[in-house]
């Protein structure tokens, strides 16, 4: 099929447009505009590195928010995949009703970035709601969930961990392909349960464990819906995320440039933060058939 | 220890830890369903919650933690369906469905063409295109939204369905684009090449052969690009500003800053309609969704 050459480039040709055209422009412009001023009526103005100054030396707001995402991502990506571990490791023993409780567990993944669901917990944690409810059910005194700004952040926390389904159905596909023979091993060494979960499990799930990591924590820096619904990025800006403030800067000011420059710090961040994943893979995260142990 | 005493002691040995073993595995399992009764109610009450409060009085949504109604009522719904605008729920059904619609197809399409050229055919710089769709899965859409608006608003594209359609059709969504080639990777490759030596074109393949073939993975696609599109707010709320534009994320966004603050059942009855079709679609589909997530791995 030597005439066939660019017969694939035929085929792949929506993509290469739209991969210049939606992603590669708009990254290298999102660039350039980091250092200009631009309010979407006169055309961009140069303003070199001023955009950035400002933001790390005169932007209260920003280092505020900065302080903010980097919290709520520290805290809900780690809470959040550990209970998803957690429930994938019980749900695969030989249970029955496996299948409704997997379902059960990921229904509120398929709604989680409904903006009724956002709606949802704004009653649930509402003075009066639910949450204070069972609180004072079990005889424990109601919480300022959205007055107190150390409790704010935490309800975001809260509904994205109510969602760690998908990430639990991926432990859970990769707990069933184990190797069997491995345990019946590990059990004849004399290995308990526990031993066997962190000297043999763990080790083989590192590879969707760093999958999960890096997907959910470059979810976690995007995290708008939540926050712009719930919270409105208050009480004093303890959930104004950093989308937040691109967003208000950028859609609500047309400080385009100003904008621009905040989401590439927060861009910066993440590429960051990932390579440095990608980098430590190398000693934590086993593949199956590599040679190193 | 020697041989013989292992032979011995193992007949006795072997009946006490199976009593035991039986025991210990009798409160696990206990210990388990419990747990994950317990999660599973946690998981699942808001919802049911939700579902019974729509029906309820407003006096009665706060009044208690229970999720049946005393006295039910279709208030909320026939209320709230009115909305505070020209416009009922309905016409933010219509345009959530014009928004989704082309877009599922759309992306079926060039995902499909895409996933092709990159699992069955050689041509120059395919490797750097390739990495390139693993550089947009991890690549934050917040970095490229601004210049797309600037770009959408030079084409004059803005508050029009066209800036949720186009990049989509264009095989934007790298994730379906990774998640087609590694299904595509697996399929053995005999029915294609028979179909080559009897002279079809390798567009008749695609769609005769390879599409047939791809059908359990592309429906997962059609479902996840459902999905994620009856939910997706930011888009709609950058890009659209008039409301008869508006598709139903949006609608009840409106219905929250408009509705009087204590008329609290026609916003939650509106919230059960706007989760409705993904529910539908969700359990009509399950078996799809769990496949496509447990093989591609999804965010979510």
């Amino acid at each position: 099929m030597k005439g066939q050459r660019f017969l694939g480039l035929a085929y792949l040709a929506p993509y290469i447009i739209g991969l210049a055209v939606f992603t590669a422009m708009p990254f290298l412009t999102s660039l350039y505009l980091s250092f200009t001023s631009y309010d979407l009526m006169s055309s961009p103005k140069w303003s070199g590195l001023a955009n950035y100054e400002r933001l790390f030396t005169r932007d209260r707001t920003f280092m505020k928010s900065l302080n903010v995402t980097l919290l709520y991502v520290f805290i809900t990506v780690p809470l959040k995949l550990a209970f998803a571990l957690f429930i994938a490791a019980i749900l695969n023993y030989k249970l029955k009703f496996i299948n409704f409780f997997r379902t059960a567990f990921y229904v509120p993944s398929i709604l989680g970035g409904s903006i009724a669901i956002a709606v949802l917990w704004r009653y649930i944690f509402a003075s009066e709601g639910l949450a204070n409810m069972a609180l004072g059910a079990v005889g424990l005194a109601p919480v300022d969930w959205f007055g107190d700004p150390t409790n704010a952040l935490f309800t975001i926390t809260l509904l994205r961990c109510w969602q760690f389904g998908s990430a639990m159905v991926i432990f859970l596909a990769a707990l069933q392909s184990i190797d069997k023979s491995l345990y019946e091993a590990a059990a004849i060494d004399g290995a308990g349960k526990v031993r066997t979960f962190i000297f043999i499990t763990l080790p083989l799930l590192t590879p969707v464990i760093f999958f999960n990591l890096i997907m959910q924590m470059v979810q976690a820096f995007q995290e708008f819906n939540g926050p712009y619904i719930i919270t409105q990025g208050g009480p004093l800006k303890s959930t104004y995320l950093l989308p937040l403030y691109i967003y208000d800067e950028a859609f609500k000011k047309f400080n385009m440039g100003y904008a621009s420059a905040i989401a590439w710090v927060l861009f910066v961040i993440i590429m960051v933060l990932t390579l440095v994943a990608f980098w430590s893979s190398k000693k934590w995260v086993y593949y199956a058939g590599d040679k190193r142990s | 220890m020697a041989n013989s005493q292992i032979l011995t002691d193992a007949p006795v040995l072997d009946d006490i830890q199976a009593a035991r073993r039986v025991k210990i595995g009798l409160i696990s399992a206990t210990v388990r369903y419990v747990l994950l009764f317990s999660v599973g109610l946690v998981m699942l009450y808001p919802l049911i919650w939700l579902v019974g409060a729509s029906f309820k009085t407003n006096s009665e949504i706060f009044a208690g933690a229970g999720f049946l109604p005393e006295s039910p009522t279709l208030d909320g719904y026939i209320k709230g369906w009115q909305t505070s605008t020209p416009y009922t729920f309905g016409r933010f059904f219509w345009n959530s469905f014009l928004i989704i619609l082309p877009k599922v197809i759309g992306t079926a399409i060039s995902c499909t063409m895409a996933a092709y050229a990159f699992a069955r055919f050689e041509f120059p710089l395919k490797k750097i295109f390739f990495v390139s769709v693993i550089a947009i899965l991890l690549l934050p859409n917040v970095v490229t939204r601004i210049p797309q608006y600037i770009l959408f608003r030079d084409l004059g594209w803005l508050d029009s369905f066209l800036p949720l359609w186009v990049p989509s059709a264009m095989a934007g969504d790298a994730f379906f684009v990774f998640m087609l080639v590694q299904f595509l990777r697996s399929l053995p490759r005999d029915m294609e090449e028979a179909a080559r030596v009897d002279g079809a074109n390798s567009l008749q393949t695609l769609v005769y052969i390879v599409v047939p073939m791809l059908a359990p993975a592309l429906i997962s696609v059609c479902l996840f690009q459902f999905m994620w599109t009856m939910n997706d707010f930011l888009g709609p709320l950058i890009y659209l500003s008039s409301v008869d534009k508006y598709p139903v994320s949006l609608a009840l966004k409106l219905s929250i800053d408009t509705t009087e603050a204590f008329e609290w059942n026609r916003i939650l009855a509106m919230s059960v309609l706007t989760i409705t079709p993904a529910l539908i679609v969700f359990f009509a589909a399950q078996r799809y969704f769990i496949e496509g997530i447990s093989a591609g791995g999804v965010k979510g």
